[in-house]
């Protein structure tokens, strides 16, 4: 199928950008929307020009690489990553506008690619548990009832992408933060920890300028890995609880 | 090709198997904790590896400078990982040991791995999972609340954890979470979106690295005391292959050029569980877990070119080869065994699906033994992934998988110590060659990325610290202006072509090259005609290639272009080392070399060794210095899964 795709075009993030207008040729079904953009590329270079700048690695949907607003939604029309979005859900002749993750916190790198490493400092302010290596209890000494690592791993999952806070009007990073808190509140190692963390992690989170939560939803439904807006309730009730009783 | 004289030691501590790591740790020489801030550390990759060694050596105080090409740590590409890690726990109480796992190992890997790696991997397998459960990895459990497990290919026992289908995100959550702690703390810095081009050596030993600010362009020096590359598989040389995208061999082949040893370069594993590949603009190909064999079975038509859909064909028209062939292990087969044989049903005309280069792996009987939703709950996301991706449902019709690039067991030569020849320079992950032998079982790359880099090097450094005079490096030195001056001339040379194909043209194309010739099966004529053909290629590559924009400046075309040029020199490397490798091991078969009945044929009088080979510049005929293998625990048996 024939394509006309518009993709945003900047050079750094200082540089002004524009929407550019490319033909898509021959493209199949079956191809994934980044080896679509690959094709793109590869016409490109050939062609002596700079083809366009994404992030991807696994192309496997887990990496968390990837990740552009295409026609307006957070990875696209298929509530996956962009990575595993195929052009099946596209249709000849159709027009597509590809754009980077828009967000005050997300500055532009260049092109589609957005720097997303005030998520790696909300982790780092306390998304972990305090464990020296070397140091662990044996495994099977504490049982975890399997409804409760069911719903840690639910809330592990988070890839990190950023989508989120990409379809989020107020830029928020609740769902990603959230994640992580309820994640290891569910779990007994993450008890000691408990109230610090939410408090470090949503400090730090306010600090990287990401929005409040006005309950959009808008998360939800472009989460590639289905993480729920439950858990944002969990990390205001913990965030409630260490505020009121000290961490 | 020379071979050298030249005898390399393994230092691999005296005693008894069972007693050797636990020996070398008394006796190795410690750092005192106040004298380890004053050593510096650079890990490059961010993976199960160097994302654990990171976290453990700025645990115990030393500095770390870490690096990645990803724009986070935690994108490494072990975060992709499906199945599971093993760990012999005996937890559910079927008979696994540690002695038992080691043989398996051992003889999984076609007894060309050293006993004593090995033996210490399996050892520490049980500790690993005590530290991730610790760390809040979300393994999945039993309903009482214990830890489950589930058997992998190669095993005859239920020793593999996993979390889902994602074990690989969970377990590198877990590390890139210990390292963002330590970053809170100060003792790590990291360098995201910088890749590694070259080696800084000083009088024989590692002191450095230059990189690339893969954003700025910026060419840079960092000075440490010691470098560890922690920087994953080279199965992209297949240009098709399960691996990320980003994978390369850049960091371990400028070290070989440096002076490491490169070992056993043509053992790359082949996976049998992949989706088959479907057109020209493929850019990789997709792992199913290996764990679907637990329940789906492999099978093709017994009668070649039936072109009927699946649920059309009778079972007595179907061929269940692997339950056939190998009755004991059926579709639990290694994955060498496993992807050889869905290669000879395809090549006698018997293979699946639109291009016929396939076979199905069918779970129609486990749905109606479990129904569906149990089948869903155990491998859910697999089954939408396949969905995604091919358009078909799974639960409907049989998926339909082939055998891949995957895993590459060859890499840079250590020792016992994980240390290579160079002093100073660690190598750990998948980098190194140590554990696996000719194949590796599944389940055991992670826990050799989580204990090479928990519970080996952390110590092992140390040692090497206290041992070594301190360096005063500095980036001073001569060595690093040098080394700079070579990545910046390559550059200029990239930028400075101007030719008219694109790197990626020419990966595809040394891609195809190396699949066909030194793929899932070689011989010496087609590796012959691979070694007069790879010249050619690279040849054309730096006479034709076309990178656009500078130096100074984010560009994608200039990092292809680099690892192009990298995977060139390998894959001569890999073919010259299949070529001299007269037998038939693992990954690795020799067509002259195989059993009536078809199987890897072994020589042990003759290759019962590690091969190693040793750069010559750029003269593309390198040397070869051989390590034996010395089995004193294990009798050397031909492999049987029948
Ligand atoms: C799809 C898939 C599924 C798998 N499933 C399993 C499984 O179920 N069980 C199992 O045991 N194994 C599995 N494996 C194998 C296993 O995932 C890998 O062998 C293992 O994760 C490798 O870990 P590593 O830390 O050595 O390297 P990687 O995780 O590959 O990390 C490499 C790191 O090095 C960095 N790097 C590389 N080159 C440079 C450079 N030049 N400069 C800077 N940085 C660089 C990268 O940025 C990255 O951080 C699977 C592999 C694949 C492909
Ligand atoms: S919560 Fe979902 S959308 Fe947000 S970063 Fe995690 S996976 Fe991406
Ligand atoms: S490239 Fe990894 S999630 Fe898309």
């Amino acid at each position: 199928m024939n394509l006309t795709l518009h993709v945003w075009r900047q050079k750094g993030p200082a540089a002004a950008g524009r929407m550019v207008t490319y033909q898509a040729r021959g493209v199949s079904p079956d191809q994934s929307f980044l080896e679509m953009l690959d094709g793109l590329n590869e016409e490109l270079i050939t062609k002596g020009e700079e083809p366009v700048a994404f992030d991807h690695d696994c192309r496997e949907g887990i990496c968390g690489s990837c990740g552009m607003v295409i026609n307006g939604v957070a990875h696209g029309p298929e509530q996956t990553t962009t990575c595993q979005l195929h052009m099946r859900s596209f249709e000849d002749g159709d027009e597509i506008y590809i754009e980077p993750w828009r967000a005050e916190p997300f500055p532009v790198v260049r092109d589609l690619m957005v720097d997303r490493s005030a998520f790696d400092r909300i982790i780092s302010a306390g998304g972990y548990v305090s464990i020296n290596t070397g140091s662990a209890p044996e495994a099977n000494a504490t049982a975890i009832r399997k409804e409760d690592a069911d719903m840690a791993f639910d809330a592990a999952t988070c890839i990190g992408c950023g989508a989120c806070v990409a379809a989020c009007k107020n830029a928020s990073a609740m769902l990603f933060t959230s994640a992580k808190v309820s994640q290891l509140a569910k779990l007994p190692q993450g008890q000691v920890e408990r109230k610090r963390r939410v408090l470090n992690m949503v400090e730090r989170m306010d600090q990287e300028g990401f929005g409040n939560c006005s309950n959009y939803q808008e998360c939800e439904a472009v989460c590639p890995k289905g993480i729920s807006t439950q858990n944002i309730s969990v990390m205001n009730r913990e965030y409630l609880r260490a505020t009121l009783t000290g961490a | 090709m020379k071979v050298l004289e030249e005898r390399l030691d393994a230092r691999i501590p005296d005693g008894p198997l069972d007693q050797k790591w636990t020996r070398h740790q008394g006796e190795m020489k410690l750092v005192s904790p106040n004298n380890k801030r004053k050593y510096t550390v650079i890990v490059v990759g961010t993976g199960l590896a160097g994302g654990s060694a990171a976290a453990t050596l700025a645990e115990l105080g030393y500095n770390v400078l870490s690096f990645c090409y990803q724009d986070s740590a935690r994108r490494a590409h072990s975060i992709a990982a499906q199945g599971g890690i093993n760990a012999c726990k005996n937890y559910q109480n079927d008979g696994d040991s540690v002695r038992r796992f080691f043989h398996d190992t051992i003889k999984g890997g076609d007894f060309r791995s050293r006993e004593a790696n090995v033996y210490r991997l399996t050892e520490l397998s049980t500790d690993i999972i005590d530290q991730c459960v610790a760390q809040g990895v979300p393994f999945a459990r039993e309903y009482g609340g214990t830890l489950a497990n589930r058997s992998f290919g190669g095993a005859q026992v239920s020793r593999t954890f996993y979390a889902r289908g994602q074990t690989g995100q969970q377990l590198l959550l877990g590390c890139y979470q210990a390292m963002m702690r330590q970053v809170n703390a100060g003792k790590i810095t990291l360098f995201p979106r910088t890749e590694m081009l070259d080696l800084v050596v000083a009088n024989g030993r590692a002191i450095g690295i230059i990189t690339r600010d893969m954003v700025t362009g910026k060419v840079e020096k960092h000075c440490a005391d010691a470098v560890v590359l922690a920087t994953g598989g080279y199965g992209n040389v297949f240009y098709l292959s399960t691996n990320a995208k980003g994978c390369n061999v850049t960091a371990g082949f400028r070290a070989y050029r440096q002076g490491a040893y490169f070992s056993n370069p043509c053992y790359t594993q082949i996976h049998p569980t992949c989706i088959p590949p479907h057109g020209e603009h493929q850019s990789k190909l997709t792992l199913m877990s290996e764990s679907l064999r637990n329940d789906g079975r492999v099978w093709v038509s017994k009668t070649p070119g039936d072109k009927r859909a699946p649920d059309q064909i009778p079972d007595e028209d179907r061929d269940y080869y692997l339950e056939r062939i190998y009755p004991s292990f059926g579709n639990l087969a290694p994955r060498d065994i496993a992807s050889r044989a869905a290669k000879r049903v395809v090549d006698e005309g018997r293979g699946v699906g639109p291009t016929g280069v396939g076979v199905y792996l069918d779970f129609r009987d486990a749905i109606g033994r479990l129904g569906a939703q149990n089948i869903a709950a155990k491998y859910g996301n697999l089954f939408d992934m396949y969905q995604r991706i091919t358009d078909e449902d799974p639960y409907k019709v049989p998926m339909r998988i082939y055998p891949a690039s995957h895993y590459t067991m060859g890499g840079l030569w250590v020792d016992y110590n994980l240390m290579s020849n160079l002093p100073g320079l660690f190598v750990i992950g998948e980098a190194n060659f140590s554990d696996h032998g000719a194949n590796r079982l599944g389940a055991s790359a992670l826990l050799q990325g989580l204990v090479d880099g928990y519970f080996v090097l952390p110590y092992t450094i140390g040692d090497y610290f206290a041992r070594f005079k301190k360096l005063d490096a500095s980036a001073d030195h001569p060595e690093f202006d040098q080394a700079e001056a070579r990545v910046k001339d390559r550059i200029r040379t990239f930028l400075s072509i101007n030719g008219r194909r694109t790197p990626d043209s020419f990966h595809r194309q040394l891609g195809q090259l190396v699949w066909d010739k030194c793929g899932m099966s070689r011989n010496a004529e087609g590796l012959k005609e691979a070694i007069a053909r790879i010249p050619e290629i690279r040849q054309e590559f730096w006479e034709d290639v076309k990178v656009v924009g500078s130096g100074e400046d984010l560009n994608i075309s200039l990092e292809q272009a680099g690892r192009t040029a990298d995977f060139i020199d390998l894959a001569e490397l890999m073919c010259r080392d299949a070529l001299a490798r007269e037998e038939s091991c693992g990954g690795h078969f020799r067509e002259e070399h195989q059993t009536d009945e078809g199987e890897a044929l072994r020589d042990d009088e003759r290759f019962c060794h590690v091969s190693c080979w040793k750069s010559n510049g750029t003269d593309p005929d390198p040397d070869l210095i051989l390590e034996p293998l010395v089995f004193e625990n294990v009798q050397l048996a031909t492999r049987s899964y029948k």
